[in-house]
């Protein structure tokens, strides 16, 4: 957006403020992140920049954070368990997610604002609040410490979001296309996985990305409900920091950030795949 | 030609449908379609016709009584076993299906084999002028393209009932009729029983063979397109189809297929009874606009004239539109066709005109 011919000086240097707030959030909002990654280069085990990185000399940098993330058994076991509850966490949060959105979506379903209210507590309530709660409940049926548990208490706290992706789809969906299946024959469970799923998947998948990524760096649950056996990544990390300070976590965080990175990409392009197949866009 | 009865193929025996179990949408519905009739559903919004159409199509339930399709009560099949095609308002197609997927859809849900779906698809867009378009997808089709598909669609397995639930109502009117045109042929020449669902009475009356007229929950006539246009049963009707003059008064005395009415004003005129029955009765009588003659000559010789003020004359052409004050009615229309020998009304004269008593109905007068 380049300034018109008439614009005034106020105009010019309003145009300019803005820019620099503009590039001040970006920086705000990056730059913690963005120091990590040359950090984790760092051939000292220090959370500072060596006058060798500073000069950039080759000497300053090494993978060794990197070979020691990779060559650590509890590391190693901290990522498995990460992805055994953050997979079976987002699948049981997606499924029960997407059917309470339909269900909430149909007109003749009574008391919608109380439930819609109660399923998407998880979100408002204090973390550390449903934690405690989870502990002693989970302690009561003999499921704390278990990776039953804490897939039930990433489950709670995913579903939310992906109520609310996929509520959102439905807003813009419209019922009559599964009436429309109906009278050319189809079953009502034909219907939905040849009609509906298809049409709603982009909220499905933006939800199950909301949900993986809210296990996948959950760590006050874990705190309390997880036994040693199931240390996730984060979990690993916070007593990384608070044990043996390592730049190792440093390095297990530049590569969680590009995980983080190529999910958004593949969210994004499989969401424009969708919307093409809906004709929303043109193809 | 259908009666109501039970013998019909798809029949309504005294259903009923209430949503909150308190006030009755559809009152004591009775039906019969005989197998190939196109029956048109006409009536205002909020009418019931809607409400029929989709307790037929299976997505309401009745609250009492039986629907019939061929012998069979269907009130406990659920909708995709009915092998009822439809044809939705909005359409309906699936977006993220080409035409030709959305029409192998209900193929593939019958187990139909590739060769025969492609042969059958093929037939049903050809059918409908659309041979060219199966790798589209619906939003790259006009409104019109996008109908012809939601109809192609719907034709496609062959059922023996189509229900079309105001399939019109999103083009413009030139679309429109030709597509009135369209639909009649293709249900003709298929003879598929064809259940129409319509508010526009121009589309009812041009496209059926029997229209049903509902109101307040009930069908309040129901005859062929000419019966219902020149033989309307009571006022609703009457006014509901095309132009309708009403002239208010009572009846002064009935004599088989003729009565005398004495209008508020005091004058006479001479109608045919319909659904009034003694005299001294209220009634409200109706004659339609182009039955309106204003030359005694081509009157009965008794025929009861009566005074009229012209108000405004209207040339269009075709027809002339004299708006008359007649028995205190300022809006009385009378339409006479434009003809060599055809007088134009000064606004302000007085007139005489009449009618042929068969052409004027005493109707009830509603509460």
């Amino acid at each position: 957006m380049a300034l018109p011919a008439y614009a005034t000086t106020k105009d010019k240097i309003w145009y300019y403020t803005f820019r620099v707030i503009c590039y001040a959030i970006f920086f705000f909002l990056m730059a913690p992140i963005m120091i990590m990654i040359p950090l984790s280069f760092n051939v000292q085990p220090y959370f500072s920049f060596t006058p060798e990185m500073l000069r950039l000399s080759p000497e300053g940098y090494s993978l060794r954070w990197y070979q020691d993330f990779l060559s650590s058994d509890s590391w190693m076991r901290s990522i498995r368990n990460s992805f055994i509850i953050g997979i079976a966490s987002t699948a049981l949060a997606t499924t029960l997610g997407t059917l309470a959105a339909l269900g909430l979506s149909r007109s003749e379903m009574p008391f919608k604002g109380a439930i819609m209210a109660l399923l998407i507590s998880p979100m408002i309530v204090p973390l550390i609040i449903s934690a405690a709660g989870m502990f002693f409940f989970f302690s009561q049926i003999n499921i704390s410490g278990t990776y039953l548990g804490v897939i039930l208490a990433h489950t709670a706290l995913g579903t939310p979001f992906v109520i609310i992706t996929v509520t959102a789809t439905l807003v813009g969906f419209d019922h009559s296309l599964t009436r429309a299946a109906a009278s050319l024959g189809a079953s009502p469970s034909r219907a939905f996985f040849k009609i509906t799923m298809p049409l709603i998947l982009p909220g499905v998948i933006s939800g199950a990305l909301f949900a993986f990524i809210t296990s996948f760096d959950e760590i006050v649950i874990v705190l309390f409900v997880a036994g040693p056996g199931q240390r996730t990544i984060p979990r690993e990390m916070w007593s990384g920091i608070r044990e043996d300070i390592s730049p190792t976590i440093l390095a297990v965080a530049t590569l969680m950030v590009l995980l983080s990175v190529l999910l958004l990409l593949v969210i994004e392009l499989l969401r424009r795949r969708s919307e093409r197949l809906r004709g929303l866009s043109p193809g | 030609m259908s009666a109501n009865g039970t013998d019909g193929f798809v029949v309504f025996d005294k259903v009923q449908k209430s949503y909150d179990g308190e006030s009755l949408v559809v009152k004591d519905l009775n039906l019969s379609v005989a197998k190939g009739e196109f029956l048109t559903m006409l009536g205002p919004s909020g009418s019931g016709k809607t409400t029929c159409l989709m307790m037929l199509a299976g997505f309401e339930t009745a609250t009492n009584g039986e629907i019939m399709l061929d012998g069979r009560p269907i009130n406990s099949i659920p909708p995709h076993k009915r092998g009822i095609g439809m044809v939705f308002q909005n359409y309906a197609l699936f977006p993220h299906m080409s035409v030709g997927e959305n029409l192998s859809f209900p193929l593939e849900v019958r187990g139909m084999g590739k060769s025969v779906r492609e042969q059958k698809i093929k037939r049903a867009l050809d059918m409908v002028q659309m041979g060219a378009f199966a790798s589209r997808r619906p939003a790259q089709l006009s409104g019109g393209q996008q109908q012809r598909i939601a109809l192609a669609r719907a034709l496609v397995f062959e059922p023996e009932v189509v229900l079309m639930d105001e399939p019109l109502g999103a083009l413009d009117k030139q679309l429109r009729e030709h597509m009135q045109f369209e639909i009649t042929r293709l249900a003709h020449d298929l003879g598929i029983t064809t259940v129409y669902v319509t508010h526009d009475q121009t589309e009812a009356l041009t496209m059926s063979d029997n229209v049903a007229v509902f109101d307040d929950g009930r069908i309040q006539q129901l005859a062929p397109p000419d019966k219902l246009y020149e033989e309307p049963e009571n006022s609703f009707v009457a006014q509901f189809i095309g132009e309708n003059n009403t002239l208010d008064g009572r009846i002064k005395e009935i004599r088989g297929e003729h009565c005398v009415v004495e209008l508020d004003n005091g004058e006479m005129i001479d109608a045919r009874p319909v659904n009034v029955t003694k005299a001294g009765e209220r009634t409200r009588v109706s004659i339609r606009p182009e039955r309106v003659e204003s030359n005694p000559e081509r009157l009965h010789p008794d025929a009861h004239l009566i005074k009229a003020e012209v108000v405004e004359f209207i040339y269009m052409g075709d027809v002339f539109r004299t708006r008359l004050k007649v028995a205190g009615n300022e809006n009385f229309i009378m339409k006479s066709r434009n003809a060599p020998d055809q007088v134009r009304h000064k606004p302000g004269s007085t007139i005489e005109i009449g009618w042929l008593p068969k052409d004027c109905r005493a109707l009830d007068m509603p509460s």
